[in-house]
């Protein structure tokens, strides 16, 4: 019986990187959102949290295509 | 599909029950932590879930192609088999459920057809190295890697969210976890239908319809699909209610990052060649993000009777796999037995549910203590009811004079 310790090493690795950073990218663009938010209740823009939010939210998108692709290949 | 034989159809309307099963059984693993924190409505979440289930099942056929030829020797193996291996699938699944307990569907199905294969082949044509490598060592590493990656990713996107606050994070989180629940569902559609698919081509193959080696043909991915989504939208209510509410109390943050985490999991170990079960990469999901949150508890009293499930899964599948299989191997009556046996059962454990239905309009409310005591109640039960099952079908299969010796000596006169 070979156990495939490399396999087993390398989905905990994956899946941990993988889930922290999406996680704090989507809280990210999150916060940016948010400070649009009270930025525009106080009258003011806030250009670079809308830039930042957005970039968040096209990675994370990516990052779901890509799992998309995943199941699908 | 020419020479179509009764046991095959048989084979194939179980196998699509058990889909069934599996579906609803499992509609908690994508959709409880949206329920339960309100992100979707209840019906909108399984009816979502549902859909995304039946694409699944027509993105690929990987996952059925290790079921038809990998697990078992497909050259020992007769339809009963089978369809005995299904009856302890569908059994355990039932009866997990009607305990609320979420418990591995794949487990349940490769128990079965573990048991009936050993009953009716012995052990030799079971490859104990796939089981371990493929099976036992998933099982236990699935829920450690989902739950540490959930618990550490709540513990991040509350540090990093800590002044964000208002309608905007609220909504977001809403969105993000609808998203990765969206992509959990695919990926079990992807995963669960196809196993179903596997088990019919096994059938098919070993019924002689389809050559060794064949995948599986497009009016068994379809049907296989559309069980388990059929199974998903009627919702296994009562596991969802457990995994929502009994395992933690979650956030909408936190069930974002537990349902990441699981999407990621699962994504990432089936295309690294182990499939997790779903079933145990959410909850240790569900947990690590009840335990990421500060002040969070997990209800550790919940996760004990949930684990005891899932240790016994494999067993109890196993012990009504192999008795069905004795009673199948007296002939087409014994079949005929068994199916009644099934349907019998199913109907009493349904009758039973009704005593205290759960459904979409209760399945956030909190576990009522009696329902608690009660699951605990029924949770010691499974080890024995199996084995009753098992001893009133071998009873007749062999009239053995002693039950104690009757263990030894029945495995060598099998494998023979």
């Amino acid at each position: 019986m070979k156990i495939d310790w490399a396999a087993i090493g390398s989905v905990f690795g994956v899946s941990l990187v993988v889930t922290v950073g999406l996680v704090t990218l989507f809280t990210l663009g999150i916060a940016g959102l948010s400070r649009r938010e009270s930025a525009s209740t106080r009258g003011e823009s806030a250009v670079a949290a809308t830039v930042g939010a957005s970039a968040c939210f096209a990675l994370c998108a990516a990052a779901v295509a890509y799992g998309i692709s995943l199941i699908v290949a | 599909m020419e020479s179509f034989s009764l046991i095959l159809a048989i084979v194939v309307i179980t196998a699509l029950a058990f889909d069934f099963t599996n579906g609803f059984h499992d509609t908690a693993n994508a959709m409880a932590t949206t329920i339960s924190t309100g992100a979707l409505k209840p019906k909108v979440a399984v009816a979502m879930s549902a859909a995304l289930n039946l694409v699944g099942a027509f993105l690929s056929v990987e996952v059925a192609n290790t079921i038809s030829k990998g697990l078992v020797d497909e050259t020992g193996i007769r339809p009963e088999v089978i369809f005995a291996a299904l009856v302890g699938a569908i059994l355990w699944n039932l009866l997990t459920w009607l305990v609320g307990l979420p418990s591995s569907s794949s487990h349940a199905l490769m128990g079965g057809l573990i048991g009936a294969t050993v009953a009716s082949a012995g052990f030799g044509a079971v490859h104990g190295d796939v089981l371990v490598t493929k099976v036992l060592l998933p099982a236990v590493a699935a829920p450690v890697v989902a739950g540490i990656a959930a618990m550490a990713a709540t513990r991040l996107s509350y540090r990093v969210s800590r002044d964000a606050h208002g309608r905007a994070a609220d909504k977001g989180h809403r969105a993000g976890q609808i998203a990765s629940a969206g992509l959990v569902s695919l990926a079990h559609g992807t995963n669960d239908a196809q196993k179903t698919m596997g088990v019919i081509t096994l059938a098919l193959i070993a019924g002689g319809t389809l050559a060794p080696g064949s995948n599986p043909p497009t009016w068994v991915i379809l049907s296989a699909g559309l069980a388990i989504a059929l199974g998903t939208y009627i919702g296994g209510w009562r596991i969802i209610r457990t995994m929502g509410k009994g395992l933690t109390e979650l956030q909408p943050q936190q069930g974002f990052a537990a349902q990441t985490s699981a999407a990621t999991a699962i994504l990432a170990s089936s295309h690294l060649g182990f499939s997790l079960s779903t079933t145990h990469v959410v909850s240790g999901s569900v947990m690590g993000a009840g335990l990421g949150r500060k002040g969070g508890v997990v209800r550790w009293s919940t996760a004990t009777r949930m684990l005891v499930a899932w240790v016994l899964t494999l067993p109890a599948a196993a012990l009504v796999g192999a008795g069905a299989e004795a009673v199948t191997g007296l002939g087409d009556w014994g079949t005929a037995l068994v199916a009644l046996f099934l349907v019998a059962s199913s109907a009493a454990i349904w009758k039973f549910s009704r005593r205290e239905v759960v459904d979409h309009t209760n399945v956030n409310d909190e576990e009522p203590a009696g329902v608690v005591t009660a699951a605990i109640a029924a949770v010691s039960p499974p080890p024995a009811a199996p084995v009753t099952e098992e001893l009133t079908a071998s009873v007749p299969a062999q009239a053995s004079p002693s039950t104690t010796d009757s263990a030894t000596p029945a495995s060598p006169s099998a494998a023979a």
